[in-house]
């Protein structure tokens, strides 16, 4: 950044008319918003807009957002969708799902609940899946202990954002020992609108005692344009319960996304949360694990892939609170054009989580010499009887691979998207749903360089 | 089909081979032997067509045709074929799909159609067979995790499969037990025909117990000093490669 004090004088007066713009968007939609009057509702509404009143959007000075400057939307006053007539049916969403896969799904356009599109099915006794807007409405009490309890309002400018807008989004509810057979895929499906919209959903999980699930959240764009997703998802991952999570971020590359995955693990938890992240001009994906209690396990496992002007930003937080956790996590970034990666992992080993198991690695390819990543590991660790490591590498193809490859006839240009593709491979195969490895292979392939020959071989 | 003339190859300003001289007619079996250092895996490398080599003088024709001209891949679909000393891994690269991908390649550049999932498999099936190759390698990625014998095991089926007009086999024999030694040994044997060349780079003797080569040569400091029938490596085996060495000089 050049002439700092240049910036310093001019962000207050810019975050000032911006801030004011979503307060009185606020003002204006916040009568309109479900379960309007419920106290604790109201309150978590409120926090969120003071919050933002207070915080307005990160900075570059703010550590979390160093490297990547969120002016871009800052600049845009994005507003937020009014009553949307959908005016197509589930040939144009066809792309967008995963039809091969017997799965609960709902879907959800600029943010809101699409039940025309939607088929939530039959799920299992003691298995609740609704829109969040019915769940406000209807359920609050289902929600109290959970929604709001583990996302901060206040974590920054997003998560403000979209608490005080909460409206929309999905919400799971799995009682005790309830399992699901079959997937939950969440489809969120974006419209751009001649001026720029925002939707900022808002999604909960509960898994109750013994529980298992899979919930798959997609995003995806139909049609050009920018627009602003500004999701918040909540786990809440009861005792000796599993979640399989998946998040698989398709969109435009005019839209911004900014996600925060917020996961609270209790006693013998286990959460495995793939992230794929392969659109948007900016995607900022903040992961939270908070791995409350003794012998929880937590699998973070990514894969981001930019190119042109790209922006992709990766923050994962595992907080090992209690004795005997495990993680790891496996990130992997490609990076081409003039994109830009970020990866930073923080692992908070707390006093007393002795026999802590932690392990993190972040690999990056560089396809050309214009692309940069910044990547970081960040441990704090306050036990001593622990096991933590962490690797992260920066590199370019293996000029003794690209020779093997092409000693065997392979030309140079299938031979580097041949070696894209199988550097990508293994977080896609640690995926256990196999119409989501399919689907994504699938992808990786129509985005690696020389796809076309690529794609025949593989 | 192979015809080196005077070449010179450099590397990084240095000086590693100095004038080679050799003439590999189809359906010959050379060996190329001499102590570390001679420049026998520079010779391997130059002919496949690696990067990092400067050729400073002198001429290699294959098939009349001008070789340092033409790029690896281009080498490879024209029926050149090295087996590697040290056989990469690429993860996430899976064995078949990589194979498929070259015989195509191959077949493309020889005017033929691309051979469909089921020929291929059958291809493939035969060949793992005959090299007696255990096909579950087949399915994992090329060369990870595979033993040093299961990757030089995996370079023979790869020729099996290409079937190249030139194999260079560079010190394929090196690190192996005598097991996977004949296993190897015989995957060469049965790929020997009169229109196949074949060049076996080797440090050793023994590989030549199983393979009988039709021409010796040592190479040593970049030259070939001496050249014979199968006798002198027997010869070398007896009395090490001092022998020719030290009568070089006094020549």
């Amino acid at each position: 950044m050049s002439g700092q004090s240049t910036s310093v004088a001019q962000t207050p007066a810019m975050s000032a008319s911006v801030v004011d713009h979503y307060l009185s968007e606020h003002a204006a939609v916040g009568p309109t918003l479900p379960a309007l009057g419920v106290a604790w509702i109201d309150g978590l509404r409120r926090e969120g807009r003071d919050a933002f009143a207070k915080l307005g959007f990160p900075t570059p000075r703010d550590e979390a957002w160093k490297y990547t400057r969120v002016a871009p939307i800052e600049k845009r006053a994005f507003r937020l969708q009014g009553e949307l007539c959908i005016g197509f049916d589930e040939d144009d969403i066809a792309p967008f799902l995963l039809p091969t896969l017997a799965c609960h799904r709902l879907v959800f356009v600029n943010g809101r609940y699409a039940p025309p599109l939607s088929k939530p099915g039959k799920l299992s006794p003691g298995a609740r899946l609704m829109s969040m807007d019915r769940a406000l409405r209807e359920h609050a009490d289902l929600l109290e202990s959970h929604l709001g309890r583990h996302a901060d309002p206040s974590a920054n400018g997003f998560t403000a954002l979209n608490a005080a807008f909460m409206a929309d989004g999905a919400c799971l509810i799995l009682g005790a020992r309830t399992r699901l057979e079959k997937p939950v895929h969440l489809v969120f499906l974006s419209i751009p609108q001649e001026e720029p919209v925002v939707a900022h959903p808002r999604n909960l999980v509960v898994a109750g005692e013994g529980s298992q699930a899979q919930v798959i959240e997609s995003y995806a764009s139909l049609g050009t344009g920018t627009y602003w997703t500004n999701v918040v998802t909540e786990l809440v991952v009861g005792e000796n319960a599993t979640l399989d999570h998946y998040r698989i971020q398709e969109e435009h590359t005019r839209a911004f996304h900014v996600a925060t995955l917020q996961a609270h693990q209790a006693r013998d938890s286990r959460l495995r949360s793939h992230s794929v992240s392969f659109g948007a001009q900016l995607a900022r994906n903040d992961i939270n694990a908070q791995l409350d209690a003794e012998g929880s396990e937590c699998v973070l496992n990514g894969l981001f892939m930019a190119d042109g002007r790209q922006h992709v930003d990766f923050h994962t937080t595992v907080e090992h609170a209690r004795p005997h956790g495990s993680s790891q996590e496996y990130f992997k970034g490609i990076l081409d054009g003039r994109s830009r990666g970020v990866f930073n992992g923080r692992v908070h080993v707390h006093p007393g989580a002795q026999k802590t198991d932690a392990m993190q690695s972040n690999r990056n390819l560089l396809l050309s010499k214009d692309a940069e990543v910044d990547t970081k590991p960040e441990l704090e660790i306050y036990a001593d009887d622990v096991k933590c490591s962490h690797g992260a590498t920066v590199g370019q193809l293996d000029p003794d691979m690209l020779f093997y490859l092409r000693a065997r006839g392979i030309d140079g240009a299938t031979a580097r998207g041949l070696l894209t593709y199988g550097f990508a491979q293994d977080v896609i195969d640690r995926m256990p749903i196999p119409q989501v490895r399919e689907r994504l292979s699938h992808t990786l392939l129509t985005r690696v360089p020389d796809a076309e020959h690529v794609k025949g071989m593989v | 089909m192979l015809e080196i003339s005077d070449l010179r190859v450099s590397v990084g300003g240095k000086d590693i081979l100095k004038g080679i001289n050799l003439t590999v007619n189809a359906g010959e079996v050379h060996a190329i032997m001499g102590p570390n250092g001679s420049g026998k895996s520079t010779l391997s490398h130059v002919i496949a067509g690696r990067e990092g080599y400067e050729v400073t003088g002198g001429s290699v024709l294959y098939g009349g045709k001008d070789l340092m001209e033409m790029e690896p891949e281009e080498r490879a679909r024209e029926g050149v074929f090295l087996a590697f000393q040290y056989p990469v891994e690429i993860p996430g690269v899976n064995n078949v799909y990589f194979l498929k991908a070259a015989v195509n390649a191959v077949r493309k550049h020889q005017g033929l159609d691309e051979l469909d999932a089921i020929d291929f498999m059958k291809l493939v099936k035969e060949k793992a067979k005959a090299v007696k190759m255990d096909e579950s390698l087949l399915k994992r990625a090329v060369n990870e995790g595979f033993s040093g014998g299961e990757k030089k095991r995996n370079e023979i089926f790869q020729m099996a499969v290409l079937e190249p007009k030139l194999a260079v086999l560079d010190e394929t024999d090196s690190g192996l037990d005598i097991d996977a030694l004949r296993i190897v040994a015989e995957g060469v044997n049965s790929l020997r025909n009169e229109h196949r060349s074949i060049m076996l780079v080797t440090h050793y003797q023994r590989l030549l117990n199983y393979i009988e080569p039709d021409y010796v040569h040592v190479l040593a400091d970049g030259r070939i000093v001496k050249s014979g029938d199968r006798r002198l490596a027997e010869e070398l085996e007896e009395r090490g490669y001092g022998w020719v060495l030290k009568r070089e000089v006094a020549a």
